[in-house]
């Protein structure tokens, strides 16, 4: 017992010491846990909605269009259908409503419900004379609400309800919205054009095959892939941000150790010399990291819990399916994965503490820098802010390879985003159309959008801690060497811009690795999406990416460069 | 003629009931082609004053001259200017850089000067067979011995042909020996004209100086002019033979 409150006590008392430390740990593992948690909470949750609507509104198995009702009939007595509704004649109508004019495909219904796709009533009431529903999609686009006047082809309607419908994919993932009025208010608007007949089938998973051998005839999970597009977006972008957030966080975190391991040694050094065993040691330094870890899984499940809905919202046009919400396994995978990130910011200064004798992990051995012939004997040929910051970066080639892969990875999200957003912002403008709400946003691509703006920060604030990082532990970690550069006659300028370039040379190759990365990862990402059609990309706006990280990268990094640099050189040659 | 001039140089560190004066009011005047010899006890100030004469350090007041221009009115480019150009340090520690071998820690210097890399390689190379090390020119630091590092580090202090060598303590890492190969190389500096100022709070070292300057308590304390380069032979035979 008394044991476990000195371990409480010594990893508590070195946590407080090392506070920016410990807090910067805890900022890159909870990213981490925030977007796993979130990443949990949404999946499988995309198909739940159109479920749901289904269920609610008897929805179809599959629905057939037609010119005309002779046609469709004797769909209702083909294998397989164990029942229908309709057929039920619609026409193209031009829908007027405070000035705005829209097209809408509208549909004569009964006033009694049939078998099959009932849609149901959320605002006001059903169909009656003179009285339309709108799909409430469509409705929501256009700000309706029951009671309010509107013209469907000059001729002159109320608002009587809005409704949800499994029956046609809302709007405005399929275009013109849908209207619903009685047979007879729609033969008063004109000659219908086309019939739809909602069937059921004895076995819906066989819809797409019956889909298949029937002309004019849709499937239900055909359109429910559309009508839950955007989750399905939504779902592949928070599982690839989610994975890359995951990495940079071991990235910041392996950074963060690396740049005290000769600190941590020696700490266990001192625990060693004071007589404590290295299992205890070990012991101390887990409590420490897992503590951190638990704080970290607390402050991501409640973030991801909060978030997830604001992120995850189905089609106004179907019937929520619940929140997504949290189980207790998912629960403990965020924690599971929280302590082993920070687990892994243990083993190896436990180990290495452990090993290495108590006098010599006492006085600290520091790193040897690595010597790279051919790159010292390069930079002796090139100026001196290049030379310096060639020699500073070939010292430690694990951190250049490891900055430049968190770079790379962050340029690469960050060039998917541009390529989504692209995609679909161009994909919007050649949507718009007479069947186009004018003037209303697109929820679809919208909230896809907001999903990717969201992890792009939280990639992006990540991505800037892990920059800082390295470039405080470079500075740090060459401290010498530039004191020495600046004794020996190298200018303030010469050695704060070798720094700057000891951190743009890895960023510059990073830039040009994420852009193709990063195309790359889209093009998988929508596949596995399984989004159609063709890709727009803004291909033109990407090599822009290159020096917009260099300057993010030289801006960021500036801060730690020039605290390092401004400590006196006599000082830090004194030091020994 | 003098080639360093210090006028009332004074250095303090904290203030108030911490405040230390570590160089209060120091004269000192280096004629060309001289060697002198800074002594006094640990903590007495040895080390600011070097700072100080080699710009590494401001002053808190006073004056230091190098041939002629203004030390302690000078921007920091400025000071590297005058660092790459006039001066040479040597450190108590060596200060190598690890990962270079003795060759590209002498010619250092010269490519932060900007010389070009082949002509900065040929002068290293004349160096290091200067100092006698022409065999371990493509040794890293941690395959030489103390003495041989601290060749090293004289034989970049040159690369530049300063007008001045500052040397803080470059024996004080030493065994005897090398000590002695250290030292030896420090008299055929002098004999060539090198003006040397050395730190040292061994006095059998100083005695190989023209003049030896003894400080306490940040101030000097007094000035032996020793008797040309005679002098410094005997003494140094003597510290071979102790
Ligand atoms: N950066 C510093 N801050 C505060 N005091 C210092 C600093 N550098 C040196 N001192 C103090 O100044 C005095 C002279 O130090 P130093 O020049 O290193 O002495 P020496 O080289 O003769 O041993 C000492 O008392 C030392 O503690
Ligand atoms: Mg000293």
């Amino acid at each position: 017992m008394s044991m476990l409150t000195l371990v409480a006590r010594l990893a508590r008392r070195d946590l407080r010491h090392r506070r920016a430390e410990a807090f910067l740990l805890l900022i890159a593992i909870a990213a981490t846990t925030t977007t796993l948690t979130l990443g949990l909470a949404v999946r499988g949750v995309a198909d739940r909605p159109w479920d749901r609507t289904r269920a609610a509104t008897a929805g179809p198995d599959a629905v057939a269009t037609g010119d005309r009702a002779a046609s469709l009939t004797p769909l209702a007595h083909a294998p397989g259908v164990t029942a229908s509704a309709g057929p039920y004649p619609a026409l193209s109508a031009a829908l007027g409503v405070r000035g705005i004019r829209v097209d809408a495909s509208v549909q004569g219904r009964d006033t009694a419900p049939g078998a099959v796709d009932r849609p149901e009533v959320t605002a006001g009431s059903w169909a009656r004379r003179g009285g339309a529903v709108i799909e409430r999609a469509f409705a929501g686009a256009l700000r309706v609400r029951p009671g309010e006047k509107i013209t469907i082809s000059g001729h002159r309607f109320r608002v009587a309800g809005i409704a949800v419908s499994a029956g046609r994919v809302p709007y405005p993932s399929s275009t013109p919205g849908l209207i619903w009025v009685t047979r007879a208010d729609l033969r008063r608007i004109g000659a219908p054009t086309s019939q739809v007949m909602p069937l059921r089938l004895a076995d819906p998973a066989a819809a797409p095959a019956f889909a298949a051998a029937h002309r004019g005839v849709r499937s239900w999970q055909d359109m429910g892939a559309y009508a839950t597009a955007e989750l399905h977006l939504v779902d592949s972008a928070l599982l690839t941000g989610t994975w890359a957030l995951a990495l940079l966080g071991v990235a910041c975190v392996a950074v963060l150790v690396g740049g005290r391991l000769a600190d941590q040694t020696r700490r266990v050094g001192l625990l060693k010399a004071v007589g404590a065993s290295p299992r205890f040691v070990a012991v101390v330094l887990l409590a420490e990291h897992v503590l951190l870890a638990l704080a970290a899984t607390a402050v991501g499940l409640l973030a991801g819990r909060a978030a997830a809905p604001l992120l995850v919202r189905p089609s106004s046009g179907l019937l929520p399916a619940g929140s997504p919400h949290l189980t207790v396994a998912s629960a403990l995978v965020v924690a599971l994965v929280a302590v082993a990130v920070a687990g892994a910011a243990t083993v190896y200064p436990a180990i290495r503490g452990a090993r290495t004798s108590t006098v010599r992990a006492l006085s600290g051995p520091t790193r040897a820098p690595r010597r790279s012939p051919w790159l010292i004997a390069l930079s002796a040929r090139l100026p001196v802010p290049f030379l310096l910051g060639v020699r500073v970066a070939a010292r430690r080639p694990r951190r250049v390879i490891l900055a430049t892969a968190s770079l790379a990875l962050t340029v690469a999200m960050v060039v998917a985003a541009i390529a989504l957003h692209g995609d679909i912002a161009r994909k919007d403008a050649r949507l718009a159309g007479p069947g186009f709400v004018p003037g209303a946003d697109n929820p679809v691509t919208e909230q896809v959008s907001q999903v990717v703006l969201a992890l792009t920060v939280a990639l992006l604030a990540l991505a800037a801690v892990n920059a800082v990082l390295i470039a405080w532990a470079t500075s740090l970690d060459t401290q010498r060497f530039t004191s020495l550069a600046r004794a020996l006659g190298a200018t303030p300028r010469q050695v704060t811009a070798g720094l700057s370039a000891a951190q743009l040379l890895p960023a510059l190759g990073a830039s040009l690795l994420g852009v193709p990365l990063g195309l790359a990862v889209y093009y998988a990402a929508r596949t596995a999406g399984g989004a159609a059609g063709s890709i727009l990309i803004p291909y033109a706006r990407l090599p822009l990416v290159v020096p917009g990280t260099l300057l993010v990268v030289a801006a960021l990094t500036a801060l730690p460069i020039r605290v390092v640099c401004r400590r006196p050189v006599a000082r830090v040659l004194a030091a020994d | 003629m003098t080639v360093l001039r210090a006028v009332r140089l004074r250095k303090e560190y904290g203030r108030d009931a911490g405040l230390v004066r570590a160089v209060d009011e120091v004269d000192l005047e280096v004629r060309p082609g001289e060697t002198v010899a800074v002594v006094g006890p640990s903590g007495c100030g040895k080390s600011t004053l070097l700072h100080l004469l080699g710009g590494l350090e401001r002053p808190t007041g006073g004056e230091v001259h190098l041939d002629g221009r203004r030390l302690d009115r000078m921007s920091e480019t400025q000071l590297s200017g005058v660092r790459r150009k006039s001066l040479g340090f040597v450190f108590q520690a060596f200060h190598l850089v690890d990962e270079l071998t003795a060759r590209e820690n002498v010619e250092l210097p010269a490519l932060l000067a900007g010389v070009p890399s082949r002509t900065a390689r040929r002068r290293a190379s004349a160096l290091l067979e200067r100092v006698g090390l022409a065999d371990r020119a493509g040794h890293l630091p941690a395959a030489l011995s103390g003495g041989q590092r601290q060749r090293v580090a004289v034989a970049r202090a040159l690369i530049g042909r300063p007008l001045v060598v500052l040397a803080d303590e470059p024996t004080g890492n030493l065994d005897s020996a090398a000590t002695a190969a250290v030292l030896r190389l420090f008299g055929s500096l002098r004999a060539e004209g090198q003006t040397l100022v050395i730190v040292t709070h061994d006095s059998r070292i100083a005695a190989t100086a023209d003049r030896v300057i003894t400080m306490r308590d940040g101030a000097l304390a007094g000035e032996t002019r020793l008797n040309g380069g005679g002098g410094g032979l005997g003494a140094l035979a003597g510290l071979e033979s102790s």
